[in-house]
């Protein structure tokens, strides 16, 4: 690869915390390298605000290597940038050119408030995965894992669902704020394995539910959701959470 | 010290022990209070235990959900001595493996239990929805890993703790509804509170609004993972840190062998000071890959137009028995051999090929054989066979394009050492207990199962067997003598001044106003470390090394940067507490390094080494643990832990 140098603007989100209005504010960065990760660059923002005595801009991060689902703006209009199936950390700036602007912001959602700058609060997820995304079995309950086989085929699909890695581009993508994709990988993925046949109808009754009361919009299919995922999770998983729900609502004694 | 290894047979202990512990009955649990900090495999697995079983509970962790600790980025998979595959494991394979494999620096009792309880956790794992990797006819699939010839390593792709870590963190949320555990996110503990000697709780910072808290516990669990970051550049997270173990130390708690690191053989090289981070490329890729450099100094052809004939497979040369699965510390001495000799690849010349043209072709044939064609071309072989690649490790593949932009199924990826896991931790006692009683420390964050090298794929393991299977029976016989403590308000002396010196501590810290921000004494810190207290060390770069951290310390205290406000959300204010603490830690790891005056596993020390540049131990005089006590200031004293071994008997490890 032929590596460059480029000078950028950028134009950043900043707001104090949930209760201040935010604004953008523009900055300049010089000599940044095509081998720089976008978060790298970030880095180098900073320690240049740090120098001027000016703040620095609060952003999630973690592993960056892609995994762990913490980072989580939105470039030019993209969750996660530009790169397709990529997550803000693995972007690199070879993805931009010399002179670019570049306008970052937090993920916009009513259930994910503002806490400060470019960091928002994802809260909701977690609640949603108490309400039953889980199988209930306690340590030491298990039998032998082999007991069970599974078909290579469910079990890759379960697979496939449960890589997703919460990090809340679908719902800041979608135009409703829906967490529907998020929400439907964690049933697919347990609809998908015998283990979680028990509790089949109560999980996808109680995420929906809290889904609905963390304030997520609904899904109207434009599967904006599927296009900024950065695991490439399927759309087919809300079809199945709903054809999960429907049956599960039609076998409800309530 | 007392390590309460119990008596009895090596396979028996476990199994008395358990027999023989104290319980508490399932009325008194609901009185007593557990605070377990971090919430990665072993904290979200031991909260989620003790939730079940009647404890209440209080999880901290710093990111802002339990589901991002860093477990989630481990790779290739956990080893279990199922012997699904039939090709000779056992339980003692594996304890064997672990005590050769860490060099005879582990506890052979610790081990043991280890492996004893490593099937159990698949079986768990698989019963929460764990989607592990299968067969066609249904059955689990196993892989190899370094420093085995056994096939015990379970995967889910290459994104094993993050299956694993969802697991956990499902089984923990659950607990959380129930209403057994409270959770408490984006909160970082700052303190232990100790009262009459015992730990009795947690000062912990709210990171939105910089507000401290007190927080009582009958007993605390440690789980906050490994110190790697001591580097600078590791593949740990960005957050990973040492704060919370540092702090347990400086109250009393021993810090056991704190120069293990491990450093791992395949991870994408740096390219630039603007580095913030290292990406590993899993040890499984060795199950396929062939590592080799030309056999020319300075060849600056491109590694496709180099021959057969002119590349030099150098582990399969060394090291004929286990060719390109030698453990790691081996192998990456290798490549730094390699790369000093002047062999390196790559624009810094700091680099060796990982090469898969050989497993695509082979992988190919076969495919095409199970459709009749015997005889493909070598392109129709390296089609399929490029599709079996992918699906053995497509994530790593797609995750090195993009930060390489180069393709590696058409080229060799570039690869070399980075730091990478600490073997080093709290000192703990068979029960996980460390030298403040009521204090225990689980997964990376103790010292005992590695010893001075840990084997791949066995950490997911030891998280979740401290977790699940360690932790549920020995703090029951701690806190089966605390029933009739009632929880102790937090308006107590202790809680009112440990936090008044944390809360001294950050506004002496925002007070510096000095000139130079944490990030850049972060960087010089690791970049002492790195060139002494690395892959190499001798004595007199560790006595330069504790000079220049001293001197360095001095600096911080009195020229750091950090902007902002104290009681805010303020990362520079979060990230120069944990720069303070990594600068201690860092002149221990060379006082521990200068002390052991012996190669084993990843510590080597230059003046210890075999005819043929291997390590050497010297097992006469520092076959112990290395318990360090904190005195004050810059002043530590040695404790030793004699290790004694019964069963494997230490020799010279060979892998030739």
């Amino acid at each position: 690869m032929e590596h460059y140098n480029m000078n950028l603007t950028l134009k950043v989100w900043k707001q104090k915390n949930s209760k201040a209005k935010g604004s953008f504010e523009t900055y300049q960065v010089k000599n940044i390298s095509s081998e720089m990760s976008f978060l790298e660059m970030f880095d180098v923002l900073n320690e240049q605000l740090i120098e001027e005595n000016k703040e620095p801009i609060a952003f999630d991060h973690d592993c960056r290597e892609g995994i762990c689902g913490m980072c989580s703006m939105y470039i030019n209009g993209q969750a996660h940038g530009p790169w397709q199936q990529n997550t803000t950390c693995q972007l690199h700036m070879r993805a931009f050119k010399d002179g670019d602007t570049i306008v970052v912001e937090p993920w916009r959602s009513r259930a994910f408030p503002v806490i400060r700058d470019l960091v928002v609060d994802r809260t909701s997820f977690d609640r949603i995965i108490q309400a039953g995304g889980y199988i209930s079995v306690n340590t030491g309950n298990a039998v032998d894992a082999n007991a069970l086989p599974i078909d290579k085929k469910d079990a890759d699909a379960a697979f496939m669902a449960a890589a997703c890695i919460g990090c809340g581009a679908c719902v800041a993508t979608c135009k409703n704020g829906s967490a529907m994709l998020f929400t439907s990988a964690k049933v697919s993925q347990l609809a998908l394995l015998p283990q979680g046949a028990p509790e089949r109808e109560s999980r996808v009754l109680n995420m929906v539910a809290q889904m609905d009361k963390e304030g997520f919009g609904n899904c109207t299919n434009t599967y904006a959701c599927e296009a900024e995922c950065p695991k490439g999770i399927s759309v087919s998983n809300i079809a199945r959470m709903n054809r999960e729900f429907l049956s599960a609502e039609l076998n409800s004694e309530d | 010290m007392d390590s309460k290894i119990p008596h009895g047979e090596m396979d028996k202990k476990w199994d008395d022990y358990k027999g023989h512990v104290k319980l508490v009955n399932p009325a008194n649990k609901r009185k007593l209070e557990v605070i377990v900090v971090g919430t990665g495999l072993a904290g979200a697995s031991a909260a989620a235990s003790l939730g079940e079983m009647g404890y209440k509970v209080k999880t901290f962790c710093f990111q802002d959900s339990p589901r991002r600790a860093h477990s989630i980025a481990a790779q290739g998979g956990i080893n279990a001595a199922k012997n699904y595959q039939n090709d000779g494991d056992s339980i003692f394979r594996l304890f064997y493996d672990t005590v050769k494999g860490g060099d005879y620096r582990a506890r052979e009792a610790n081990v043991h239990r280890l492996a004893e309880v490593s099937a159990a956790i698949i079986d768990q794992c698989v019963a929460q929805g764990v989607p592990f990797a299968r067969e066609y006819g249904g059955l689990l699939s196993n892989r190899s890993f370094g420093g085995t010839q056994v096939q015990r390593t379970f995967y889910a792709a290459g994104q094993t703790g993050q299956q694993l870590l969802l697991g956990a963190y499902s089984a923990l949320e659950r607990q959380v509804a129930l209403g057994n555990v409270t959770q408490y996110s984006r909160h970082e503990m700052l303190d232990v509170v100790t009262i009459d000697g015992k730990a009795r709780g947690i000062i912990a910072r709210d990171m939105v609004t910089g507000e401290l808290e007190r927080h009582f516990g009958h007993a605390v669990l440690l789980c906050t993972g490994g110190y790697g970051n001591v580097f600078y550049l590791s593949t740990n997270a960005m957050g990973s840190n040492v704060t919370a173990a540092w702090k347990a130390h400086k109250k009393g708690a021993y810090f056991g062998n704190p120069c293990f690191t491990q450093i791992h053989p395949t991870c994408i090289p740096v390219t630039g000071d603007h580095q913030s981070k290292l990406t590993l490329m899993s040890e499984s890729l060795r199950n396929d890959g062939r590592i080799w450099v030309p056999k020319a100094k300075d060849d600056k052809r491109k590694a496709i137009d180099i021959p057969e004939e002119e590349r030099d497979y150098y582990l399969e040369r060394r090291y004929p028995a286990f060719g390109n699965l030698v453990p790691r510390d081996v192998a990456s001495r290798a490549a730094k051999e390699r790369c000093d000799a002047g062999y390196g690849v790559g624009t810094t010349k700091l680099a060796v090929y990982l090469d898969f043209a050989d497993a695509i072709k082979r992988y190919g044939k076969i495919e095409a054989g199970k459709t009749g064609n015997h005889h493909p071309s070598d392109e129709e072989a390296i089609g399929l066979g490029k599709a079996v690649v992918k699906e053995k490790y497509g994530n790593l593949f797609e995750m090195y394009d993009k930060i390489t932009g180069e393709n590696p199924y058409e080229m060799p990826m570039r690869i070399y050492p980075a730091v990478h896991y600490t073997m080093g931790g709290l000192w703990v006692d068979y029960e996980l207990q460390t030298t403040v009683p009521g204090l225990y420390a689980l997964g990376e964050a103790n010292f005992s199962d590695h010893g001075a090298n840990r084997l791949g794929a066995s950490a997911l393991m030891q998280g979740l067997a401290d977790g699940y299977f360690v932790i549920p029976y020995t703090l029951g016989n701690y806190l089966a003598d605390e029933i009739r403590v009632n929880a102790i308000p937090t308006d107590h002396p202790a809680f009112v001044e440990t936090e008044k010196a944390v809360a001294d501590r950050l506004n002496a810290l925002m007070n510096i106003k000095g000139t130079e921000s944490v990030e850049s004494f972060h960087k010089r810190l690791g970049k002492i470390m790195w060139d002494k207290c690395g892959m190499a060390r001798n004595e007199q770069g560790l006595k330069e090394a504790i000079v220049e951290i001293q001197q360095l310390r001095k600096e911080f205290w009195s020229n750091v940067k950090i902007p902002g406000e104290v009681n805010e959300f303020n990362t520079e204010l979060d990230k120069a507490g944990r720069v303070a603490d990594f600068i201690e830690l860092g002149e221990l790891m060379c006082i521990d390094a200068l002390n052991r005056n012996e190669s084993c596993g990843g510590h080597f020390r230059e003046e210890s080494q075999t005819e043929d540049g291997e390590a050497k131990r010297d097992d006469e005089n520092f076959s112990y643990v290395a318990a360090w006590e904190y005195k004050n200031d810059s002043n530590w004293e040695l404790n030793k832990e004699e290790l004694n071994f019964e069963i494997v008997k230490p020799t010279q490890r060979s892998y030739k």
